[in-house]
């Protein structure tokens, strides 16, 4: 009697155990078949047109006589989307995350923090609605002053810091007696150089007229807004991790607030930021509805191909575009190329995720944890 | 006892049945979905027991919807293909037009820009990028913003059709997603150029006359305005007389589908 039910026990066990390991690799496993039916769909393409022109030219014309299926143009739009994304999200997400974490008090971090969140709330069409609707108009009209209060809000900042930083180390080469008035000279005259700098730059994009407003620069900036909160989020969380020990330690070294945060607590938590960082690339990437409506949709790389005001395809948007009419049934090639694309966006989000895995892994080894 | 329980069920069946056969579904063009959608409203205010669901999903995605026998009625701005007839047939469905009401394509720019005219021509070399700027026509001093349909709607096709003859669209064009789009783009936009459906010029955009000709109902029905089209609805096989699918097809012949087609800005078939 005692041995069945020791015997039933040990079954009901291993019922459970493999229960819970089906459903777990359930979810393993759909990431494979998702590989594989891409893939399946994606590799007919290449062995009817073959790598060279899908990847080396840029005439995308997939319903012409005959067709063309050169994706270079719409790999780079989406390319330089999500660079351009990546610049208006990182320094805004990493500033705002080491002032939620070591800069406000607790108690207004607890409001902030959530709204910040609710951004990433916002479905993705009411972005792309605002983008067509609001701010491309609002770049034709005023692209100008827009483009010039983007540049001050960008690098006001950032040449402030640098002219205090090099002024601060230029000082400290001269004897103590010179030091306090050297460095107020240096000071007064770097500021006004950058201070005239900025007023050149901004008068220089302020006569800019920008033609059409649904362009790359436009999906830059509502992807970064949109990669924002994972950047914030993430990165906040990296910030707190490295928890309270670390922090007093560094004050009982009699370190300034602020060379607590730049030299212990931001590298202490480095391998989270860039977590975050990616995760914020894969969010922009990614991201097809704000794409579709705002960028243009033009697949060319503009001219020169720095020049964010021109439109652009991406590789998402041409997907969701294309798909509908592209079936089995209109021309194969034409159907297939949309995989092989999103066999290229997979096989890039995958690569970064193995980064990323990497260099958290890396970085716990360095900390010895 | 068991009896009853077998009656009971026999009615429910006969009940589900019954709410199925008057349930159509329609799927297809953006810019048949309005007529669509505005017949489906009377139609359903008239039959209380017929239930009708209308998608806009593109006029590609509408035949692949009849061809897959997921709606009753594919709503198209371009004539079915002959691959699409193909794999239509091949999936044992019969693919019937009812040519529901006719449309022009205005082209469009913004209020302020002074060119009121422009030849198919002149607008084919807009579009392939050979004229880039509204002074080669007659325009100020700005450049093109050429704005164009996906490849995806029955809008784009009818344009590379009667417009286009056969040559390839500027790769510097933009692409937008709806007729809506076309219309909110080329409003807020001073330099450019874009074309929808007759239903969708308002005040906020300016219609152009081509070929000297103005787009309205009177010069697509004579024929005169050269970028047009008919809308179609595909049945599979024509439908049973007297059936909800058939009541509803055959709505735009009868004079309130007239009044309907004409409120919505497209051209009726019928002249009452």
């Amino acid at each position: 009697m005692s041995a069945n039910t020791s015997r039933l026990k040990r079954f009901g066990a291993l019922l459970g155990q493999s229960l819970l390991f089906l459903v777990t690799s359930l979810s393993t496993l759909t990431v494979f078949f998702i590989f594989y039916f891409i893939a399946r769909d994606a590799v007919p393409f290449f062995k009817l047109e073959g790598f060279r022109e899908f990847f080396t030219s840029s005439s995308w014309y997939p319903t012409g006589h005959p067709a063309e299926f050169g994706a270079r143009a719409i790999f780079f739009g989406t390319g330089i989307v999500t660079l351009g994304a990546v610049v208006v999200a990182v320094p805004l997400g990493v500033s705002a995350a080491v002032c939620l974490s070591d800069v406000l008090p607790f108690n207004v971090r607890q409001v902030v923090k959530p709204v910040i969140e609710i951004l990433a709330a916002i479905p993705s069409v009411a972005y792309g609605f605002f983008a067509l609707v609001v701010f491309a108009p609002l770049l034709q009209n005023k692209g100008g002053a827009v483009l010039a209060i983007g540049a001050w809000l960008i690098l006001a900042p950032v040449l402030a810091l640098l002219v205090v930083v090099v002024s601060d180390l230029t000082a400290d080469r001269f004897s103590d007696l010179m030091r306090h008035k050297v460095r107020w000279i240096l000071i007064l005259l770097l500021g006004g150089a950058a201070l005239a700098g900025m007023i050149a730059l901004g008068r220089h994009l302020n006569s800019i007229e920008i033609i059409s407003g649904a362009n790359a620069l436009n999906v830059a900036v509502i992807l970064g807004i949109m990669a924002l909160p994972t950047v914030v989020s993430v990165s906040e969380d990296a910030l707190q991790a490295t928890g309270r020990e670390l922090r007093e330690g560094s004050y009982a070294l009699g370190a300034t607030r602020a060379e607590t945060i730049l030299k212990t607590v931001i590298p202490a938590s480095i391998s989270g930021i860039l977590a975050a960082v990616i995760l914020g690339i894969m969010r922009a990437i990614g991201e097809t509805m704000v794409v579709w409506m705002a960028s243009g949709n033009a697949a060319r790389i503009p001219e020169p191909w720095y020049n964010m005001l021109e439109p652009v395809r991406t590789l998402t948007a041409t997907i969701a575009g294309d798909m509908g009419e592209a079936d089995h049934v209109t021309g194969s090639a034409r159907f297939h190329v949309l995989f092989a694309m999103a066999l290229c966006l997979l096989a890039f989000s995958f690569i970064m995720n193995l980064v990323s895995e990497g260099i958290v892994r890396h970085s716990r080894k360095k900390l010895g944890k | 006892m068991k009896k009853a329980v077998m009656s009971a069920a026999l009615m429910t069946a006969v009940a589900f049945t019954g709410v199925a056969e008057d349930k159509i579904v329609i799927d297809g063009s953006t810019t048949v979905g309005p007529i669509a959608k505005a017949f489906a409203e009377y139609f359903m205010a008239a039959h209380p027991g017929v239930n009708i669901t209308v998608s806009e999903s593109g006029s590609g995605n509408g035949a692949k919807s009849l061809i897959n026998g997921v709606c009753d009625i594919a709503d198209m701005s371009r004539p079915m293909k002959n691959s699409e007839f193909k794999a239509a047939i091949d999936n044992g469905i019969q693919p019937v037009a009812h040519a529901v009401a006719l449309d022009g394509l205005p082209i469009l720019v913004h209020p302020k820009n002074p060119v009121q005219e422009l030849t198919i021509e002149q607008i084919r070399s807009i579009y392939t990028g050979v004229i880039t700027n509204w002074k080669e026509v007659g325009g100020p001093d700005m450049e093109i913003v050429v704005i164009t349909r996906d490849t995806n709607s029955g809008t784009y096709e009818t344009f590379e059709g009667l417009v286009m003859n056969k040559q390839k669209i500027t790769e510097k064009a933009e692409y937008v997603g709806s007729n809506g789009a076309v219309r909110q783009r080329v409003q807020s936009t001073p330099a450019a150029i874009g074309y929808a459906g007759l239903g969708f010029v308002d005040k906020t955009v300016k219609a152009l006359r081509v070929n000297g000709i103005y787009p309205s109902a009177a010069t697509v029905r004579t024929g005169e305005y050269p970028i047009a089209r008919p809308l179609f609805m595909y049945t599979n096989g024509y439908p049973e007389l007297g059936s909800a699918v058939y009541q509803f097809v055959t709505l735009y012949l009868s004079e309130d589908g007239q009044e309907i087609i004409d409120e919505i800005g497209f051209i009726p078939v019928t002249s009452y």
